[in-house]
């Protein structure tokens, strides 16, 4: 295969692997440059069309040459940095992910800064000079790996040296200043409130994070980044060998690379001149400039330029052959050609402008959108808002620099000289061509990456659609890695052409973050598998973990879920857990239960207005379960709450709402009822808490605790003492979760192992967790807030008037019992349900309607199945559920749709155990 | 991401905030006395404003605690803050 580099480009040699086929190319290439070098065309077939694909652009806004590597499923070949023995392979279809899981690291950094500035090109490289002259604490980030924008793209001077050089030298002094951050291969892809802009920078795989995501919140903001070569849409302009005519001379004066041996130039503008003359210069043969003007630019001595043309077809089904070209009284020429170039002008990138919130404007010049009115602290400088000459951007980056850091409150400072710079002929005016207009749009391309053609456009608004936001919907234009790069202006314009409205009312789409493509493993940095939040285990954990216990996650906690015994499945083991506590003593680690100290003069009163029953008459030393509401009458949360001193009370919550309730509590006594004197603090994690349950507790807790009366009489249901268990510093509490005779022993936490293993060591307790927990509080009855309950149902649906207090003239709450909603006869409550069939486990979250066959849809649903477990002490399965009218249909047969079956339930009281109470003083 | 000035703590974060919806909204004095209309005025019912709002902020991952801010919905500034006392 040829090579196409220029002659006498310097490079150490770099050995790559694409499809399956071994190239060299030169460090400092990228894949695209390096596969060009090599005479490779086409690189890519299109997703939807199957068309073949060649390198359109030179950089990120490449829409054609994307490709596997590594574990990246879809990365751009004009991106990515040539390394030693890189394996690539051309995406053909959609991209899918690497089978292989991701090993890199990627890390975050916060930053802030004075003045940060976004690309380091000419106009970039002047902004941050001049703002770091004023002592400003500047962050300069830019995403190429060298230095200089589009200096090295076009080689022109600055300065006196070459613009590279020039841009190295100065990034590298700006490197060198205390103040200064240099951030390469850094895109900014977001711009968010308050100058909030995150960044994702490109180390490398050898670095030791391989990517790492910036998070920046500057003073001032400074966006020099450039702009992007518009494309024209024409017949076949999708054809490998079509190229933006920027992108080619890039290729040539950065890369040393010639995409072709013979070009045609097809442009509006004096900028493909420019280009035509470096590549000519570079060895590619320019066979004609076909300009839409009918003034020529500056060409070349012996250039043909055909003025007044347009390019109406392009030969050659796998790659440009030949160019048509035609022009108003002239006869259509077929000329020879393997590249076709193409500029219809540049379009500034607005997109963080944008983001930012900015308005953009239409500007008859560019022919396209430049920043407007914005109102955060940002300046737009150089190409990004239509400077495009150099000095211009030297110059206007430079004054949006020192005007920045002036915002940021720095004044005096090295004034920025700025670098002379060849001067530049003076440019005839563009024309704003988008469209060469044809009988037939099938191969007019307005988005090549997901191959959208003009006669898309059209079907879309000749659907109707009328703006540019329904049109990209509709047809995909200008999503996935374009974001409107290319595509953007081109499509609203082809909007416009077909509407006949000018492209100025027509706007763009909505720029949106990311503005470069950004990893989900980036974006998650170490905050993935056990980083990912917070685990929190008790001290008892090592136990559970030593006797085998699975894990059941409750919010942040890891709660020992049952215990099983060799050969014993969950369900044995669970029905051996719930038969020794019902008939001999179990234990379980309750240490997750939330615990707030509720002290302060009016601890008492607040409870009363927080507390749907009466706190405030509980005696010290008692116990009272109670239920909070919100304002609404919901259920919030429920526990007990025990009465330490006049003053002082401990509240428990579910394990999962602990944080919730204490944020309500701070809440109302904050912005509700400051004057109350009350301090709420939380003590989860200061005790270790063991429940004992069965008929057998009190034996063993009386053996622990031999200074203990634990008569039931000395020591009633509902009240607590302060003891000594196993020796330990104890308060036991007389409390019940599953109807027996229990006791919560709690101890300090770092007490917690010790007085499980006392517990243990009698030999007479069954450890038992979470399910068998579930189990004995369902067939009680007991609901738990969160699973028998969503924020809909209040204490009567659960069948607990009993816990609203009718003394108290208010709580919160009380009110929204005597709204008509709330006593609706058909309102769900929580009621048992007993399968027909003894075995058979209806799923949580099943349905219950009312016949026996199914009605024509719509089929009315009276409510689902909030919990469903199997019981020992039944003799069969059972669930608690929530059903409209529930306790008016005790005895009724419902059913339960699942597949296509309909399992038959009987309701029943939500009590399905011990209903009189008699087991809980043993 | 906002940056949000908490009265105690200074400029800081909007991800350390919770956000508590409009402000002066308040429990009422007798809620026994009102309506079920009144009622759900105050349980439903809130402002959304395009432009000037007046909402309650909780520094949560801070110092936990609770004021107000005039906040302009259409630009997301905050112009003015409040103590709750
Ligand atoms: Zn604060």
């Amino acid at each position: 295969m040829t090579s196409r580099r220029m002659a006498g480009w310097q490079g150490e040699p770099v050995r790559f692997r694409f499809d399956g086929r071994d190239y060299e190319g030169v460090r400092g290439d990228t894949l695209a440059s390096a596969l060009l070098a090599n005479g490779v065309r086409t690189v890519a077939a299109s997703p939807a069309l199957g068309r073949p694909r060649g390198i359109y652009a030179a950089w990120t806004e490449e829409p054609n040459a994307l490709v596997r590597y590594g574990v990246e499923p879809m990365a751009q070949a004009t991106t990515l940095d040539l390394t030693e023995g890189l394996d690539a392979t051309s995406l053909r279809g959609r991209g899918r992910l690497s089978e292989e899981p991701d090993t890199s690291r990627y890390d975050a950094v916060h930053a802030h800064c004075d003045v940060l500035v976004v690309g380091a090109g000419p106009a970039g490289l002047a902004a941050a000079a001049a703002a770091a002259g004023t002592g400003a604490r500047v962050i300069i980030a830019d995403d190429r790996p060298v230095a200089g924008g589009s200096l090295p793209d076009t080689a022109e001077t600055v300065g006196g040296v070459p613009g590279d050089e020039w841009a190295a030298t100065t990034l590298a002094e700006l490197g060198g200043r205390p103040d200064v951050r240099v951030l390469s291969r850094t895109s900014v892809f977001g711009y968010y409130d308050d100058n909030y802009l995150v960044a994702v920078e490109r180390r490398g795989a050898d670095a030791y994070s391989r990517e790492r995501v910036w998070r920046i919140r500057a003073r001032q903001v400074v966006l020099a980044t450039g702009a992007h070569e518009r494309p024209i849409a024409f017949a076949g302009n999708d054809r490998p060998g079509v190229m933006l005519a920027g992108s080619a001379r890039a290729y040539a004066n950065r890369h040393g690379v010639l995409p072709g041996a013979r070009a045609v130039v097809f442009t509006t503008n004096d900028s493909a001149y420019a280009a035509a003359r470096d590549l000519a210069a570079a060895g590619v043969e320019i066979a004609a400039i076909v300009d839409t003007r009918d003034t020529a630019g500056h060409a070349q001595d012996g250039t043909e330029v055909l003025t007044g043309h347009v390019v109406t077809a392009v030969g050659g089904d796998e790659g440009v052959s030949s160019v048509t070209v035609s022009g108003a009284g002239h006869v259509d020429r077929e000329i020879e050609a393997d590249l076709l170039l193409v500029s219809g002008g540049w379009n500034p990138l607005v997109h963080l402008f944008s983001q930012a919130g900015g308005e953009l404007r239409h500007d008859d010049a560019t022919g396209s959108f430049v920043p407007g009115p914005v109102r955060q602290a940002v300046e737009v400088a150089g190409a990004a808002r239509g400077v495009f000459t150099l000095a211009g951007c030297l110059e206007d980056g430079a004054a949006a620099g020192a005007r920045a850091a002036e915002a940021a409150g720095f004044r005096m400072g090295d004034a920025f000289r700025i670098p002379e710079t060849p001067a530049e002929e003076p440019a005839e005016p563009a024309a704003h061509l988008w469209l060469v207009e044809a009988a037939d749009y099938a191969t007019h391309f307005v988005d090549l990456q997901r191959d959208v053609t003009v006669a898309d456009v059209m079907k879309a608004t000749g659907a109707g659609l009328r703006s540019v936001e329904h049109v990209k919907r509709y047809t995909t234009a200008g999503t996935a890695h374009d974001q409107g790069k290319l595509s953007g202006v081109l499509t609203s314009a082809v909007v416009g052409h077909a509407l006949g409205l000018p492209l100025a009312d027509l706007g763009t789409t909505t720029f949106r973050a990311p503005y470069v493509p950004v990893g989900f493993s980036t974006l998650a940095g170490r905050d993935r598998g056990a980083l990912h939040d917070p685990v929190r285990t008790t001290s008892l954990h090592e136990w559970h973990v030593a006797y085998g216990a699975p894990f059941e996650n409750v919010g942040q906690w890891k709660r020992p879920w049952y215990y099983p015994r060799a050969g014993e499945d969950m369900e044995a083991a669970v029905l051996r857990e719930c038969h020794a506590v019902r008939t001999s003593v179990g234990a379980m680690d309750a240490s997750t239960l939330g615990k707030i100290d509720v002290q302060g003069p009016d601890a008492a009163e607040f409870l009363d207005r927080l507390y749907t029953n009466m706190m405030s008459t509980l005696k010290v030393g008692a116990i009272r379960y109670g239920v909070m509401c919100r304002p609404d009458g919901m259920v919030f949360d429920d526990g007990t709450v025990i009465r330490l001193a006049d003053d002082r009370f401990l509240v428990t919550t579910t394990t999962g709402n602990a944080a919730a309730v204490l944020d309500w509590m701070e809440e109302w006594l904050q912005t509700e009822w400051p004057h109350l004197r009350v301090y709420c603090t939380s003590v989860t994690e200061h005790w270790a808490t063991v429940a004992l349950a069965g008929p057998g507790s009190r034996d063993v807790l009386a053996g622990l605790a031999p200074g203990l009366a634990v008569d039931a009489a000395s020591f009633p249901f509902m009240t607590w003492r302060d003891t000594e268990v196993a020796g330990l510093a104890a308060r036991v509490c007389r409390i019940s979760f599953s109807g027996e005779l229990a006791y919560e022993i709690n101890v300090n936490a770092w007490d917690g192992l010790a007085l499980w293993e006392a517990v243990m060591g009698t030999g007479t307790v069954t450890p038992y967790g979470t399910e068998t927990m579930h189990v004995l509080r369902a067939e009680k009855g007991y609901p738990i807030v969160g699973q028998d309950t969503d924020g809909t149902v209040t204490p009567a649906d659960l069948g607990m008037d009993w816990v609203v207090s009718k003394k108290k003239p208010d709580f919160i709450g009380k009110r929204s019992f005597a709204r008509a909603d709330t006593s609706r006869p058909d309102r769900k409550h929580l009621v048992g349900l007993l399968p027909a069939d003894p075995g058979r486990l209806l799923p949580e979250g099943a349905h219950l309607v009312e016949t026996g066959t199914l009605p024509e849809p719509p089929v009315p649903t009276l409510g689902h199945v909030t919990s469903s477990y199997r019981s020992a002490v039944l003799g069969s399965t059972f669930a608690l559920a929530l059903v409209s009218g529930g306790r008016d249909r005790m005895g009724e047969e419902l059913y339960v749709p699942l597949g296509d079956e309909l399992v038959p339930v009987t309701v029943t009281s939500h009590i399905l155990y011990d209903p009189e109470g008699a087991r809980r003083d043993g | 991401m906002l940056l949000i000035p908490c009265p105690w703590c200074g400029p800081r974060d909007e991800a350390e905030f919770h956000y508590g919806g409009q402000a002066h909204v308040a429990y009422p004095e007798n809620p026994a006395a009102l309506s079920d209309e009144e009622w759900a005025r105050y349980l439903f019912f809130r402002d959304n404003p395009e432009g000037r709002f007046a909402e309650r902020w909780n520094h949560t991952a801070g110092c936990r605690r609770w004021f107000n801010a005039v906040r302009n919905t259409a630009t997301n500034e905050i112009e003015a803050r409040e103590v709750i006392a």
